[in-house]
């Protein structure tokens, strides 16, 4: 697994050491039916000024690699490692609370999935956005609403709307006060958990739009999980297809969208439908599997149209052409 | 903090709020007026103070302002004296009292005339005369006769003066028999033949014979009445209404202070153990199951028993076991609820401390339902003290509304008719709990569907 990440950093542009780097981080939970390998084994590099897009269906681990990133775990852990380096320097041996002071919003923020209800029902959208640096930086409150202003033009919400309730704004703005609030501190690096779920087609492109000005002025890097493709190709650069706990398949996304290889990502790539065009949408049949007892092997197996033999063994994650990776016997 | 805002706008289009509001108004004014104008130390000081203070009051009095609905008037208290005539100023003065004190004296005798107009319908309770006789060593003699307004002249007897000296008429036994068995509060002023008093002008005179150049003697008579002031008396001649007007403060204070000391440690401790969890929420919840179980009054009767009947010992002891009800239940359901909303786990992603997640997260969502929970504890923590105060568990030394109805239950109010006395205190407790009650009700009913929505 080691020189697999290795591979994908010689991928990006050369640095000393990326901005996360994270490898074979597992994340299970206890639950009455058993452990749920939620988060199994997965590495990946994210360099700076860079936007990774992590795909995958609902159920597949994505919000739990993002909660594991920032240590946000429930309280029915059963395992819970792997090394995630920020700048180089692993961080998960230190303790709870340096972990919230130094990496919680001072070098990763989150905007949560469902993040239209993560704003606080009594405070005014302002303080709001001010809280983390009231929290973090222990700024008082005047120069904590200045930088929530500036913040607030950045992503898009009219200054006076500070003033509001959450309740008194719509979806849209409500997003866009969330990602104002990930983006107040001033982090390196923002976990995106999908921003634009529940969102019209509107308000989605003008939030990726306010994205990627956000990555073009500011230079941020991007963790985007989603499960929209289409959206998820405006802002990232390199792809990441997520399957029962695993990453199955990553590349950049100039290769991924036309030619995905993994049988799975070509399965949702043909999921996806297209304006005016005479297809049956695909689907893949059968379930993802359990992640209580998750199947030998290949994990896609039972559902892979071009499963073979060897599938039964569990498959390596292959370098192909262009430095993309595959777990998948067929690139063997 | 935007809800709660609104629903205090709301209150208006409530009239029963309003209405409440204007009790807990008029409760807050007497609570004022009473602190203002019969500062602490006063007022403990005229109701512990005993029967020299209320000299000139009398007993079980019904307030004058009877007077006003019935046709025959009672009695006020009347008091003539050689040092400065006075009588108590009441509010509805039914008669003008002309009176007047004179004393004469000459080389070895002192001649004083102390008279009074009698226009009511009905007999005093009582006649008290006090002489108060200064001398070297022979002690003064005097003879008191007393004068109806029909010119006839009754005599009182002769006496001795040894300084001050209380001559209490109406138990002049002596004097009964003489006036035919009539008890003299009765026998002096009835008009002969009849049943009623007789109106007009009676006098006492004190004839004292002095043997000392410096001596004197001054006297002072009290013709006690059957109403008195704004509230009436009690059976130790104080005036009710220093214990009506300190009942307010002490009971409002209690009230307050307990319910936001109770509901405040509810509301906290109740997020503490939804947000820690695990032995802390078991722990909580073990110690509410027990205390729910417990029974409070008989506690209170226990300590006030054997330990302390201080109205602070009492109000720890209410709020300690007024924490751990049900209240923390009502409260864990739902910051359970709370306790997984998104906007909580965002703030534990952007690294709020447990404290400010608790105190500013998590508690104010509970505001809107402890409100109107919170102004009805009020009343019935208003009513506990009462009830204490009854059952003679009162804190010792204030005047409350309580320990007025527990005197008027030992000296048999009802019983004997004083309804006054038990009417005036429990009106004012119905009018506490139906304010707080109005307003606490309206205040649910503007709360609860918010609920809803939030």
């Amino acid at each position: 697994m080691k020189e697999k990440t290795e591979a994908m950093a010689s991928v990006s542009v050369k640095r000393a050491s990326p901005l996360l780097r994270v490898e074979d981080l597992k994340l299970y939970f206890r639950t009455t039916q058993g452990v749920v390998q939620a988060v199994d084994g997965i590495s990946f590099v994210l360099e700076r000024n860079q936007a990774l897009a992590i795909l995958g269906e609902s159920g597949c681990g994505k919000t739990s690699l993002a909660r594991a990133i920032l240590r946000l775990l429930p309280r029915n852990v059963h395992t819970y490692s792997g090394r995630v380096e920020l700048d180089g320097v692993d961080v998960m041996p230190w303790s709870e609370e340096r972990f919230r002071r130094e990496v919680r919003w001072s070098k990763i923020s989150l905007v949560a999935q469902a993040a239209m209800n993560s704003l606080n029902p009594v405070l005014k959208v302002g303080d709001q956005i001010a809280e983390p640096l009231i929290v973090h930086k222990g700024m008082d409150k005047k120069d904590a609403w200045a930088r929530a202003r500036e913040a607030a033009q950045i992503v898009g919400v009219p200054t006076d709307f500070l003033q509001r309730y959450a309740f008194e704004l719509s979806g849209g703005m409500r997003q866009r006060a969330v990602i104002a609030m990930a983006l107040v501190t001033n982090p390196d690096l923002i976990i995106l958990d999908e921003p634009t779920s529940a969102l019209d087609v509107l308000t989605q492109a003008n939030i990726m739009n306010a994205l990627k000005g956000i990555k073009r002025e500011f230079h941020k890097s991007f963790f985007l999980i989603t499960h929209d493709i289409a959206t998820s190709s405006e802002l990232a650069d390199h792809v990441a297809i997520m399957y029962a706990g695993q990453l199955v398949e990553w590349g950049t996304a100039e290769e991924f969208y036309p030619n995905p290889l993994h049988p799975y990502s070509q399965k949702l790539m043909a999921s996806v439908p297209r304006l005016r065009e005479e297809r049956k949408l695909d689907f893949i049949p059968g379930r993802p599997p359990s992640l209580i007892n998750p199947p030998k092997g290949c994990r896609f197996a039972a559902r892979c149209p071009q499963r073979f033999s060897q599938c039964d063994q569990e498959p390596p994650l292959v370098e192909v052409a262009g430095g993309r990776l595959v777990k998948c016997w067929l690139y063997k | 903090m935007s809800a709660i805002r609104g629903g205090l706008r709301q209150l208006r289009q409530y009239p029963s709020a309003l209405v409440g509001l204007g009790i807990i108004g008029a409760l807050i004014a007497l609570a004022i007026v009473a602190v203002v104008i019969l500062p602490y130390e006063e007022a403990i000081r005229l109701w512990r103070g005993g029967e020299d203070i209320w000299q000139e009051s009398p007993r079980y009095a019904q307030p004058a302002w009877l007077n006003l609905f019935t046709a025959k008037k009672l009695p006020e208290t009347i008091v003539v004296s050689t040092q400065g005539a006075s009588v108590k100023p009441s509010p509805t003065e039914t008669a003008v009292h002309r009176l007047s004190a004179s004393k004469v004296r000459s080389d070895k005798t002192v001649s004083i005339s102390l008279a009074f107009d009698y226009r009511y319908d009905d007999f005093p309770t009582e006649i008290t005369l006090f002489l108060d006789a200064k001398y070297a060593e022979l002690l003064p003699y005097v003879a008191l006769r007393w004068r109806t307004p029909d010119g006839r002249e009754i005599s009182l007897g002769e006496r001795k003066l040894k300084g001050i000296e209380r001559y209490n008429i109406s138990q002049d036994t002596r004097l009964e028999r003489r006036l035919g068995g009539q008890p003299p509060e009765i026998g002096l002023f009835v008009s002969p033949g009849r049943q009623s008093p007789l109106r007009g002008r009676y006098e006492l005179r004190v004839e004292g014979t002095l043997f000392e150049e410096n001596a004197d003697i001054d006297a002072k008579l009290i013709v006690y009445g059957k109403v008195y002031g704004l509230s009436g008396t009690d059976h130790k001649r104080r005036d009710l209404m220093v214990a009506l007007l300190w009942g307010a403060p002490v009971a409002l204070a209690f009230g307050f202070i307990v319910a936001v000391g109770t509901s405040l440690t509810t509301l906290i401790i109740a997020a503490i153990g939804a947000w820690y969890g695990r032995w802390v929420d078991a722990l909580i919840q073990r110690i509410t199951e027990v205390n729910i179980i417990l029974p409070t009054l008989p506690i209170l009767i226990i300590i006030g028993t054997f330990y302390s009947r201080s109205i602070w010992v009492m109000m720890i002891v209410i709020t300690l076991l007024s924490i751990f009800t049900a209240g923390i239940k009502v409260y864990r359901a739902i910051f359970l609820q709370i306790k997984e909303s998104p906007y909580i786990e965002a703030a534990r992603a952007y690294g709020a401390s447990n404290l400010r997640i608790i105190v500013r997260y998590m508690a104010p969502r509970i505001i809107p339902i402890l409100v109107p929970g919170f102004v009805t504890l009020i009343p019935s923590l208003v009513f506990l003290e009462a009830s204490l105060g009854f059952l003679g568990l009162g804190d010792p030394v204030l005047p409350t509304w309580g320990k007025v109805l527990n005197d008027a239950s030992n000296n048999g109010a009802l019983y004997k008719g004083y309804y006054y006395w038990v009417l005036s205190p429990s009106v004012l407790l119905m009018f506490t709990a139906l304010g707080f009650s109005l307003l606490g009700f309206a205040l649910d009913r503007i709360f609860n569907p918010r609920l809803r929505e939030l």
